[in-house]
C-alpha cells in the first residue's frame, strides 16, 4: 500500500457544517429576529455548499493521482495515544469516500436549499438548521475518519441528531416517542459496534500489532486468520458484530422498527437522514471495513440473506401502506436490503453504487412527497389525494421519473444499480440463484407499490375535499429546483456504472477498486460477460414492467380492484401486512414489557434484600449500641464510681489525722525527732 | 564535790524535759511558749556547759548569745500568733482551735 498523501482541508469539509450549527444554536434566536429566516438560510447553506466544493476538489485532486496512490490523509492532531490505542482526529480521502462525502454534501446541500422553503413557516427556523447542520458535520465525520473511534464518533452523532430531527416537534408525544425509539433501537446495534470493534482491537494487539486505523486494520488484518473467540473465527464474529451495528443504522431485520415511525419528522429529515445519508452508514461502514468482511465468508452469507429478506419483508409491507410516507419508509428499508446483497455476495462496488443512486431518486421522492404534503396542507394519506399532477406538473415529473428509476426501469440509474446486485447475487461465489430471486420478487413488489403511489397521488380524480383543492400549488422554486436537480441525476446516473454487459467500462467499479481490492476474492469476472445476464437483465425489466401494469390495472384504469386482493384468504394476508407483521407489538410485548418486568424485579430485589439488609445493619447497630450502653453504665461508670468511692474513703481515713489539736501536733512532731533521732543511731 | 560538765547536762537535761512536758500538755497558748522558752534555754546551758568544759575556747557562749536573740524574736512572733488565736477564738485555750479538724 502505498503512502497517503498528506494534505490540510479535508477538515474543513467536516468543520465548515459545524460552524454552521454552532452559530445556528448559540445565536440563532437573535439572527433570526434580527435579520430573519434568510440570514439563518444563508449561514447554514452556505458550509454545506462549500463542503460540496471542497468535496469536488478531493475528487479532482484524486483522479489526477495513479489508482494506486488516491489516498488523501489529512491529519489533524493526537486525541487518544495510549499504549496499543493510537486514534488521532485525522481525515481520510480515498474513492470510497471521495464518493460518500459528495453524495453527502451535494443531496445534502440540495436537501438544505429545499428546507429553506419547505420549513418556511417554522417558528424554530434555526433550530431546524442547526440540527441539519450538525447532523452534516457528523454524517461527514462518519464518512471521512481514518479510524474506527472517529467513525464511531460520527456514527453517534448522525443518531444523536436524527433523533433530535425526528422529534423536532416534540410538542407532540408521537413525535417524541418516535425519536426515542429511533434513538434506543440504533444504540442496540451501536453495542455490537462496539463490541466488534473492542474484540477486533484485543485480537490484533495480543499479536503486537493492535490499532484503530483503517489503513493500518488492512495490511494486519491477515493476523485474524486461524485466531478463534469461543470456538468461532475472531474475523466472523467480530464481523458479525459490525453487522448488528449495521442493521440498527440500516434498518436491516430486526432493528428497522425506528425508520417508518421516523416519518413523524419534517420531510427534509427523512428525505436526507433516512434516504440519502445516515441510513447507507452501515453500507459505508462494511465498504470501509471489506478487507474484514472477505475473511469471514459466513458473515457475508448472513448479511447478504438478511439484505434478501429484509428487502422481500419490507416490499410486503409497503404494498398496502396508505400514507405517503410510509411507503416510501418501507421502500427505503427494501433498497436498502438490496445494498446489503450487495455487499453481502462480496460485491462492494455494486453495494455502494446503488447506495448514491438510491441517494438521488430517494431523496427526490421523500422531496417530492413533501411537496405534496405541503400543498395539500399537511395531509399525508393518499386516499385523500388524486389528480395531482394537473396542479404540480414539475413535482409530478421528477416524482414520476424518480419512480421509474426505483421500479429499475432501463436506461435510469435505479435499472442500473440494482441489477448490477441481482447480476452479482447470483452469478458471484457467495451468491446463489435462490438468493437472486428473492430481490427478483422483491424488484416486482417495488414497481408494483411505487406506481400504485404514483397512480393514487397524481392521476385520476382529486379526492381530497373542496377546501384543499382550492389551496392546491406547485411549490416553490426553491423546492422545486432540488426535485428537478435529483431527478436528473436519477435520470443519468447511471452513467457511472454503466455495465459491460451494455457495452460501458463500469467506472464507477474501477474508481472503487483501491478500497475493495485488498486481499478480496470478490467480484472479478471483470470483462467477460455472460449471456445469462442478459436474460437475467430482461427478467427484471419485464418484472418490472409487469409491477406497473398491475398498479395501473388496480389504481388507474381500475379493471382489477384491490379488493381482489385485500379479501384473499379472508383478508388476513392483507391485515398482517397492513399492520406490519405486528412486529412493533411483538417487540412491544416483549422486550419492552419484558424490561419493565425485569424493572419490577430488580425494584423489589432492591426494597426487600437490600432495604432489608440495611435495616437489618441498621437494627443490629442499635442492638449492639444497647449493649455498649449497659457496658458503659454499668463496667466504665462502675470503675469510675468505685475509685471515687476508694478515694474518698482513702480520704477518710486521712481526714482523721488532721485532729486540729494542737498539742496532738505538737505531740507527733516530738515522737517523729524522737524516731529519726533512733533511726540515725541505728 | 566537784561540779563537773555532767552536772550541767544533767540540768540542762532536766530543763529540756520539762518544758518538752510544758508544750505538749498545757492549754494555754502562752503555757506552750513558756516550755518552747525551757527547752531553748535547756540547749544554751547545753552550749555553755560544753564551752567551759569542752573545747574551752569562747564559740559556745557567742552561741549561748545568738539562742537568746533568736528566742526573743520567736517570742515576739508567738506571742502575735496568740494575740491572733485570741482574737478569733476569744480564748487562749487550744484546745478550742480545733477549725482545722478534718
Amino acid at each position: 500500500m502505498e503512502h497517503p498523501i498528506s494534505v490540510d482541508y479535508l477538515r474543513w469539509i467536516v468543520l465548515l457544517p459545524l460552524i454552521g450549527a454552532v452559530i445556528n444554536a448559540l445565536a440563532g434566536v437573535l439572527i433570526q429576529r434580527s435579520f430573519g429566516k434568510r440570514a439563518i438560510s444563508v449561514i447554514a447553506c452556505t458550509p454545506v455548499i462549500l463542503a460540496f466544493v471542497l468535496a469536488v476538489r478531493v475528487l479532482l485532486q484524486l483522479l489526477s493521482l495513479p489508482p494506486e496512490q488516491r489516498f488523501l490523509l489529512d491529519h489533524w492532531f493526537t486525541w487518544i495515544d495510549v499504549g496499543d490505542l493510537r486514534a488521532d482526529i485525522a481525515f481520510l480521502a480515498d474513492p470510497l469516500s471521495s464518493v460518500m462525502i459528495l453524495v453527502v454534501t451535494g443531496v445534502g446541500g440540495l436537501i438544505h436549499i429545499y428546507s429553506t422553503g419547505y420549513m418556511h413557516d417554522e417558528k424554530s427556523y434555526w433550530r431546524f438548521f442547526a440540527w441539519l447542520n450538525l447532523f452534516t458535520f457528523a454524517m461527514l465525520t462518519l464518512v471521512l475518519g481514518d479510524n474506527i473511534l472517529l467513525m464511531f464518533v460520527g456514527w453517534e452523532g448522525v443518531g444523536l441528531c436524527s433523533y433530535a430531527l425526528i422529534g423536532f416537534w416534540y410538542g407532540e408525544l408521537a413525535n417524541a416517542s418516535a425519536g426515542s425509539k429511533a434513538f434506543i433501537v440504533n444504540r442496540v446495534g451501536d453495542f455490537g459496534f462496539t463490541l466488534g470493534a473492542f474484540l477486533l482491537f484485543w485480537t490484533l494487539s495480543a499479536e503486537g500489532h493492535g490499532s484503530v486505523v483503517f489503513r493500518e486494520l488492512a495490511q494486519h488484518a491477515h493476523l485474524l486468520e486461524g485466531k478463534t473467540f469461543f470456538g468461532v473465527g475472531v474475523a466472523t464474529v467480530v464481523t458479525l458484530l459490525f453487522f448488528v451495528g449495521a442493521t440498527g443504522k440500516s434498518a436491516q431485520i430486526p432493528l428497522y422498527v425506528w425508520l417508518p415511525d421516523a416519518m413523524a419528522g419534517p420531510t427534509p429529515v427523512s428525505a436526507l437522514i433516512h434516504a440519502a445519508t445516515m441510513v447507507t452508514a452501515g453500507v459505508y461502514m462494511i465498504g470501509r471495513l471489506n478487507f474484514l468482511f472477505s475473511m469471514a465468508p459466513a458473515t457475508l452469507h448472513v448479511v447478504a440473506w438478511i439484505g434478501a429478506l429484509t428487502a422481500f419483508f419490507a416490499a410486503t409491507i409497503g404494498l398496502a401502506q396508505n400514507d405517503i410516507k410510509r411507503v416510501l419508509a418501507y421502500s427505503t428499508v427494501s433498497q436498502l436490503g438490496y445494498m446489503f446483497i450487495g455487499m453481502g455476495v462480496g460485491a462492494y462496488a455494486a453495494g455502494i453504487f446503488h447506495l448514491v443512486t438510491h441517494a438521488f431518486f430517494k431523496a427526490c421522492l421523500f422531496l417530492g412527497s413533501g411537496s405534496v404534503i405541503h400543498a395539500m396542507g399537511g395531509e399525508q394519506d393518499m386516499r385523500k389525494m388524486g389528480g395531482l399532477k394537473k396542479w404540480m406538473p414539475w413535482t409530478y415529473r421528477t416524482f414520476l421519473i424518480s419512480t421509474l428509476a426505483i421500479a429499475g426501469i432501463p436506461p435510469l440509474s435505479g435499472f442500473i444499480s440494482k441489477d448490477e446486485i441481482l447480476w452479482k447475487a447470483f452469478s458471484s461465489e457467495h451468491g446463489s440463484p435462490l438468493l437472486w430471486l428473492v430481490g427478483f420478487a422483491g424488484a416486482g413488489m417495488t414497481a408494483f407499490y411505487m406506481f400504485r403511489q404514483v397512480f393514487m397521488t397524481f392521476y385520476g380524480e382529486c379526492r381530497a375535499d373542496h377546501h384543499t383543492q382550492e389551496h392546491l400549488h406547485e411549490s416553490p422554486a426553491t423546492m422545486t429546483y432540488p426535485l428537478i436537480v435529483l431527478a436528473t441525476l436519477a435520470f443519468v446516473g447511471g452513467v457511472l456504472g454503466w455495465p459491460h454487459s451494455l457495452g460501458g467500462s463500469n467506472g464507477f467499479e474501477e474508481w472503487l477498486a483501491p478500497v475493495f481490492s485488498h486481499g478480496a476474492h470478490a467480484a472479478h469476472e471483470a470483462a467477460e460477460v455472460e449471456p445469462i445476464e442478459y436474460a437475467l437483465m430482461l427478467a427484471s425489466v419485464g418484472i418490472g414492467v409487469a409491477g406497473i401494469l398491475l398498479a395501473r390495472a388496480m389504481y388507474l384504469t381500475k379493471t382489477l380492484s384491490p379488493a381482489t386482493f385485500s379479501e384473499m384468504g379472508e383478508g388476513a394476508p392483507y391485515r398482517l401486512i397492513y399492520n406490519k407483521y405486528y412486529i412493533d407489538e411483538i417487540y412491544g410485548a416483549v422486550f419492552v414489557n419484558g424490561t419493565l418486568l425485569l424493572t419490577q424485579l430488580c425494584a423489589a430485589f432492591d426494597r426487600i434484600v437490600i432495604d432489608g439488609i440495611v435495616n437489618g445493619s441498621a437494627a443490629l447497630t442499635r442492638g449492639v449500641s444497647w449493649l455498649n450502653g449497659l457496658f458503659d453504665n454499668y463496667v466504665i461508670d462502675g470503675i469510675v464510681n468505685r475509685v471515687a468511692d476508694v478515694t474518698m474513703g482513702v480520704g477518710n481515713r486521712f481526714r482523721q489525722l488532721q485532729t486540729g489539736s494542737i498539742n496532738g501536733y505538737l505531740y507527733v512532731i516530738v515522737v517523729g525527732v524522737v524516731v529519726v533521732m533512733v533511726a540515725r543511731l541505728m | 564535790m566537784a561540779v563537773g560538765l555532767q552536772h550541767y547536762l544533767f540540768v540542762s537535761l532536766i530543763l529540756f524535759a520539762l518544758g518538752l512536758y510544758c508544750v505538749l500538755t498545757r492549754r494555754n497558748a502562752i503555757g506552750i511558749l513558756m516550755g518552747v522558752e525551757l527547752i531553748l534555754n535547756s540547749a544554751n546551758v547545753n552550749y555553755l556547759a560544753f564551752s567551759r568544759y569542752g573545747s574551752g575556747t569562747y564559740d559556745g557562749q557567742v552561741f549561748a548569745i545568738f539562742v537568746i536573740m533568736l528566742a526573743a524574736a520567736e517570742a515576739a512572733i508567738g506571742l502575735a500568733i496568740v494575740l491572733g488565736i485570741y482574737q478569733t477564738f476569744q480564748t487562749i485555750d487550744v484546745e478550742a482551735a480545733e477549725t482545722m479538724r478534718g
